[in-house]
């Protein structure tokens, strides 16, 4: 608030009358709406607030009024000042985001270009179902056993009861590792690539006390040639289980579980007799079609290619260990009793990802493996 | 074993409404593996019936004789006429009786018959051979010639048993029992809770001594012998079509009525037969092992020179058949087309012998037959008898015989197997609560005579020589009572450990290269030494000392491979064939190193545990597997695109790889310049670590030398990296320590160093390194540049140092001594000079 004019001084500055400041005020005020651009607006801005603009030059007139009419024609200069610096202020925001809104636009990008500067890798869908197959297991508390791929025909055979002279020895079409050729020796090593993922079973079990729960996925081998369905080298994974009072209805829930894990909860198996020399009683193992949920069978308006219209797809084996291997491998069979399955993964992952062909697994075809990632 | 249903349903009444497939079911679930049903004749349609040759006129002027025969069929054509048909077949003659199909008929496969215009002639149906209808081989090649009995006009389909049903099964080693229609008819009367018409429950006459001689000098090798005799037989005699047919389903040939007999029988009870021409057989007949360089030709009539553990059947002359496999070609039946005349006497021989013997013999000679197939799964001893009298019986029906009252006998028979069982181990093992009654009950079933209350006394019958243990006996109780019908319980490990680290560092080795763009390829481990020499590995190099296989697929590979490197550059060379240019493979898998010295994996007991040191004797004879990681690159490693140039793969990505597999397994890896075999040597880098502070090499990288590019047909400039896991995780730092995170402002120098071209960049690194002193947070080299302003044979290495010290802000100056002396050391190590200065 400013002093009353107690004593008028008639001395007038032409400048700071009212009237005048009001049209220097409007003045800068229509040359910032004007300004079309920054630099247009920073020109008005030295224009009409620079150190020569007519504003400050009438500012500095102030000084030579009479005291008492200072404060009344530096309240006004002031308050032009003000809205001129506010208008310019606005001006310039406005213009700044005028320009980045511009900018954003110019900026735009064709985001459909495609990217593969480097193309993606995968992992083998043979390691990864094994990884996913064990992985259910694990979840129950089952450990992962591993064990060589050249192996004695011992583990291989002896010790899960395939006697020398046993048929189903004959069954399995063994690749024979040379031995020492000498005087005292005609070459044979009694070694063998493992025609199967059992005999870790029998190393896992000489290794540690039971309880013993373990699933073994690994890489076996036998002498058929390479065509659409079979392949001298493949993959199986094996489960043991060996405790106080096991069954075989616990091998079947243990059936149960893993094919809901992996196919969905409303699966099951069925098991069928069969004969192994290292179960017994021993089953053929299938699983409920997981495609057509058996509904295909006896229905051929809804056929099936995944389980030829069968209902069921062949797993694999199992059974409760043979006592016999339990002694050979140091476990009390009248205190302990175990379960084992064992399946193939080649076949697995045909029914389970549609995969026709042993070949395309084989071959390391990149066009393959791609699709199938890092997990499955 | 191929089961004709019409012939099953002789020993078990099955309801007339049961298929085919009914049956398979219930054999399936009772653990029969029935793999399929045939339906023969299922879309057979008549006429179909029993004709007389009338006439029967050549016809020439074709490429192959033709004959247009005029044939009656008494009433079947509707007309009485005799019926006009053209053939091309000749094993007949007028007077035949033959089998005629009519215009209306459809034959097996769908094959329509009609009356139609051939060879000039009005031809209105067929003169038909066992092979157009679906009869299988008969032997004879040619049409069907009936015996003279058969009525003309009469329904051939039901006369030749055109239509049935047959089961496929495959037997598994513990059911040889099922290698008979008597075991298949008892497992069918059990599925079937029917009684079970036992086809080996006959009279059988007492041994006497008049019988036809027999020594036995090997009881170990057959502990029953048993031979008849049967005289007059017709010379003329032949299987008739009921017997023929059964052996035709079966899957057996049609021979001669007395090895068609024999064969007969050994279906129906499962014991293998074998008859002599009694003419043929001099004195006695022995059984015994052979004398080494002893030969025989069997009746393939092949040469077999006999090893000692042979166990032969002989007569006075020496050998006459080797026992229980295949007999010998000298004293081989005769049937009615021999030029010597048919054998009118036999001597029929029903033996057990050992399974192991017989299967170490078929083996040895690579000869499995129906008998050797038999006896390895173990035959009834008990039935022998009764399939020697089965064997008389219908010879003397069918050839007009008479049988000879002589009855030899030689028994050593074993002792009936007994095993004792509790009452509920059955339920036990399958975790149901059968009873003690139903377990009886389910043993009686099988054949078992079962004594006792808690525990159970089971003596097991003959024909199940697979039942030795109490677990045996649970599963037949169990797969009676049904497999389908056990409950489903989780058992509760106890709590698990998860993954190991090793476990987890294989996972995460493959995601890591996955990630970093390479694909995983699973190669066979199968190589060639020739590779190694492609591969320019030095003549004394380790990696050429291989396990090789005695019996590989291929010749060109009979090795196991040292180094993943052959499999995984033949995978990169079959995708670049295929197209596939840009190319990064890895694989991680176990190779082979054998023993310093070789030994051989002994044999252990399997009654007890193995001690440590009999199981340390079997891995000492196992070759060393690591597991090894490899990579191979080729082609583009970035794509050009439309964010600028490509860049090919090469030397650094291959050592990147190294880096990579080092960083997730938390190992320092020692990178140095390096020469080996497939490497280019200037571009070869020695990748090392440390393990118990002892440098150990555990691999190559690099890029590929041309040479072995050119010899493998490879992409130029393909680049490797391979390396030993298993060291890798060795040299392992195991668990990270979390770092302290200064937070005061960091100091950065750069520096350009010159040094002769030759020397290493990780020399100067690990100097400036050393020299910085503890203040040094990260040194990055950033450019490193040539060319005429730095002097020939020189470069400059431009390092970033950035500096911080944990308790202060660094002054100018502090961090510029420190820049000070790790450029001093690098001088006086390196001999880098500061550039510009």
């Amino acid at each position: 608030m400013s002093a009353p004019n107690k004593s008028y001084d008639p001395v007038e500055v032409e400048a700071l009358k009212p009237e005048e400041i009001e049209r220097m005020r409007d003045e800068a005020l229509a040359a910032f709406a004007a300004a079309d651009s920054l630099d247009a607006l920073q020109e008005a801005k030295v224009a009409h607030t620079g150190g020569t603009s007519p504003l400050a030059l009438a500012n500095r007139e102030i000084g030579a009024l009479p005291p008492h009419a200072k404060a009344d024609a530096g309240k006004r200069v002031g308050q032009a000042r003000g809205a001129v610096n506010k208008a310019l202020g606005a001006r310039q925001a406005e213009l700044e985001a005028e320009r980045d809104a511009r900018v954003l636009v110019e900026e735009a990008v064709d985001v459909t270009l495609p990217y593969d500067r480097v193309p993606a890798g995968a992992r083998h869908p043979l390691t990864t179902m094994m990884e996913r197959v064990a992985d259910v297991f694990v979840s129950m508390g089952y450990e992962v056993a591993e064990g060589p791929e050249v192996e004695a025909e011992w583990f291989n055979f002896d010790a899960l009861n395939f006697g020398p002279d046993h048929p189903a020895r004959q069954m399995q079409d063994t690749f024979f590792v040379q031995g020492p050729k000498g005087a005292d020796s005609d070459g044979e090593s009694g070694v063998v690539l493992r025609t199967h993922t059992s005999p870790v079973q029998a190393r896992t079990m000489l290794d540690r006390e039971p309880p013993v729960y373990v699933v073994c996925p690994g890489r076996v081998f036998r002498t058929d040639e390479l065509d659409a369905t079979h392949t001298p080298v493949f993959h199986q994974i094996e489960l043991l289980a060996v405790d106080e009072g096991l069954t075989m209805a616990d091998l079947k829930g243990t059936l149960d579980h893993m094919v809901q894990s992996l196919f969905g909860a409303d699966m099951k198996t069925r098991l069928r007799p069969n004969y192994f020399p290292f179960t017994e009683p021993s089953a053929e193992m299938d699983m409920l079609c997981y495609v057509c949920k058996g509904e295909s069978v006896g229905n051929p308006d809804r056929p099936c290619r995944t389980c030829s219209s069968e209902g069921w797809i062949e797993l694999g084996g199992c059974g409760m260990v043979n006592p016999r291997v339990l002694t050979a491998c140091g476990v009390d069979p009248e205190k302990y009793s175990g379960f084992a399955f064992g399946f193939g993964i080649e076949r697995m992952l045909m029914f389970r990802h549609n995969v026709e062909d042993m070949r395309d697994m084989v071959e390391g075809d990149v066009r393959f493996t791609r699709p199938f990632g890092m997990e499955i | 074993m191929r089961v004709p249903l019409s012939w099953l349903r002789e020993y078990v009444d099955l309801p007339a409404t049961e298929t085919g497939r009914d049956v398979q079911a219930k054999l399936i679930s009772a653990g029969l593996e029935v793999e399929t049903v045939e339906h023969l004749g299922a879309d057979l349609k008549g006429p179909l019936v029993v004709g007389q040759v009338l006439t029967i006129e050549e016809l020439d002027g074709f490429k192959k004789p033709i004959r247009f025969c005029t044939v009656d069929v008494g009433q079947a054509n509707g007309t009485g006429e005799p019926q006009e048909i053209v053939c091309g077949a000749r094993n007949f003659a007028v007077g035949d009786k033959v089998v005629v199909v009519l215009p209306g008929a459809v034959l097996p496969g769908g094959f329509a018959i009609s009356a139609r215009k051939t060879y000039g002639r009005n031809s209105h149906g067929m003169i038909c051979s066992s092979d157009e209808l679906g009869m299988g081989d008969d032997g004879t090649k040619g049409i069907i010639v009936l015996p003279p009995e058969h009525e003309v006009g009469t329904d051939a389909v039901e006369l030749l048993e055109l239509v049935d049903e047959v089961l496929d099964i495959a037997v598994t080693p513990d059911r040889g029992y099922c290698l008979s229609l008597r075991g298949v008819a008892r497992e069918a009367a059990i599925a079937y809770g029917l009684p079970l018409r036992d086809p080996a429950l006959l009279d059988v006459p007492a041994p006497n001594a008049f019988g036809y001689p027999v020594k036995v000098s090997e009881p170990a090798g057959c502990d029953r012998f048993t031979a008849r005799t049967v005289t007059g037989l017709a010379p003329e005699a032949r299987s008739p079509i009921w017997l023929r047919r059964r052996l035709q389903k079966a899957g057996m040939r049609p021979i001669s009525l007395a090895v068609d007999v024999t064969n007969y029988v050994m279906l129906e009870l499962g014991q293998p037969l074998h008859a002599y021409d009694r003419s043929r057989i001099q004195g006695a007949i022995g059984v015994r092992r052979a004398e080494p360089g002893e030969k025989l030709t069997t009746l393939d009539g092949v040469v077999r020179t006999l090893d000692p553990e042979d166990l032969l059947i002989t007569d006075d002359r020496g050998a006459i058949g080797l026992a229980g496999v295949m007999g010998g070609a000298n004293t081989e039946i005769a049937d009615h087309g021999h030029a010597a005349g048919a054998s009118t006497e036999v001597v029929i021989e029903a033996a057990h012998f050992d399974p192991i013997s017989v299967a170490r013999t078929a083996r040895r000679h690579r000869l499995a037959s129906e008998a050797s197939k038999r006896f390895e799964r173990g035959v009834d001893p008990l039935a022998a008898s009764a399939a020697a009298q089965r064997t008389v019986d219908l010879l003397v029906l069918l050839a007009g015989g008479t049988a000879e009252a002589g009855v030899t006998e030689v028994i050593a028979p074993p002792a009936p197997h007994t095993i004792t069982i509790p009452a509920n181990h059955p339920d036990k093992v399958a975790g149901v609560d059968y009873g003690r009654e139903t377990v009886v009950r389910r043993l009686q079933e099988i054949g078992c005579d079962v004594y006792g209350q808690d525990e159970l006394i089971v003596t097991v019958p003959s024909w199940r020589p697979d039942l030795t243990d109490p677990n045996d006996l649970a599963e037949e109780v169990i797969r009676l009572e049904g497999y389908e019908n056990l409950p489903s319980t989780l058992p509760k490990p106890p709590a698990g450990l998860g993954l190991t680290d090793r476990q987890r560092l294989h996972r995460r080795i493959g995601r890591a290269l996955a990630g970093a763009g390479y694909v995983e390829a699973l190669n066979y481990p199968f190589i060639g030494e020739d590779v190694f020499d492609q591969l320019g590995l030095a003549a004394d190099d380790p990696k050429r000392r291989v396990v090789k296989l005695v019996n590989p697929l291929s010749d060109e590979e009979p090795a196991l491979r040292t180094t993943l490197l052959p499999g995984l550059l033949a995978a990169l060379r079959r995708n670049d064939g295929r197209g596939s240019h840009d190319l990064a493979l890895f694989e991680t898998g176990l190779v082979f190193q054998p023993q310093d010295e070789l030994r051989v994996a002994g044999r252990l007991p399997v009654d007890r545990r193995p001690t440590d040191e009999e199981i340390a004797s079997l891995t000492a004879a196992l070759p060393v597997q690591p597991l090894h990681a490899a990579v191979v690159l080729a082609g583009a490693r970035e794509q050009a695109g439309w964010w600028g140039k490509g860049r090919p793969a090469d030397w650094a990505d291959a050592i990147e790889a190294a880096r990579t597999l080092a960083r997730e397994a938390g190992a320092e890896l020692l990178v140095r310049q390096g020469q080996y075999g497939p490497w280019h040597p200037g571009r070869c880098a020695e990748l090392a670590v440390v393990i118990d502070g002892a440098e150990q090499v555990i691999g190559y990288a690099g890029e590929l030398h041309p040479g072995v590019l050119k010899a493998l047909h490879l992409p130029a400039r393909s680049s490797a990296m391979e390396l030993d896991l298993d060291a890798l995780e060795r040299a392992s730092a195991g668990v990270p320590k979390g770092p302290h995170i200064s937070s005061f402002p960091v100091a950065t120098q750069d520096v350009a160093l010159v040094v002769d071209q030759s020397v290493p960049a990780a020399g100067v690194e690990a100097a400036l390194r050393e020299g910085a002193g503890e203040l040094l947070e990260s040194i990055r080299l950033f450019d490193v540049f040539t060319g005429e302003q730095i002097g020939e044979g020189k470069k400059s290495l431009a390092y970033a140092l950035r500096f911080r010290a944990d308790d202060r802000t660094l002054t100018v100056d502090e961090a510029s001594a420190a820049r000070d002396t790790a450029v001093a050391l690098a001088a006086e190590r390196t001999g880098a000079v500061l550039r510009g200065a």
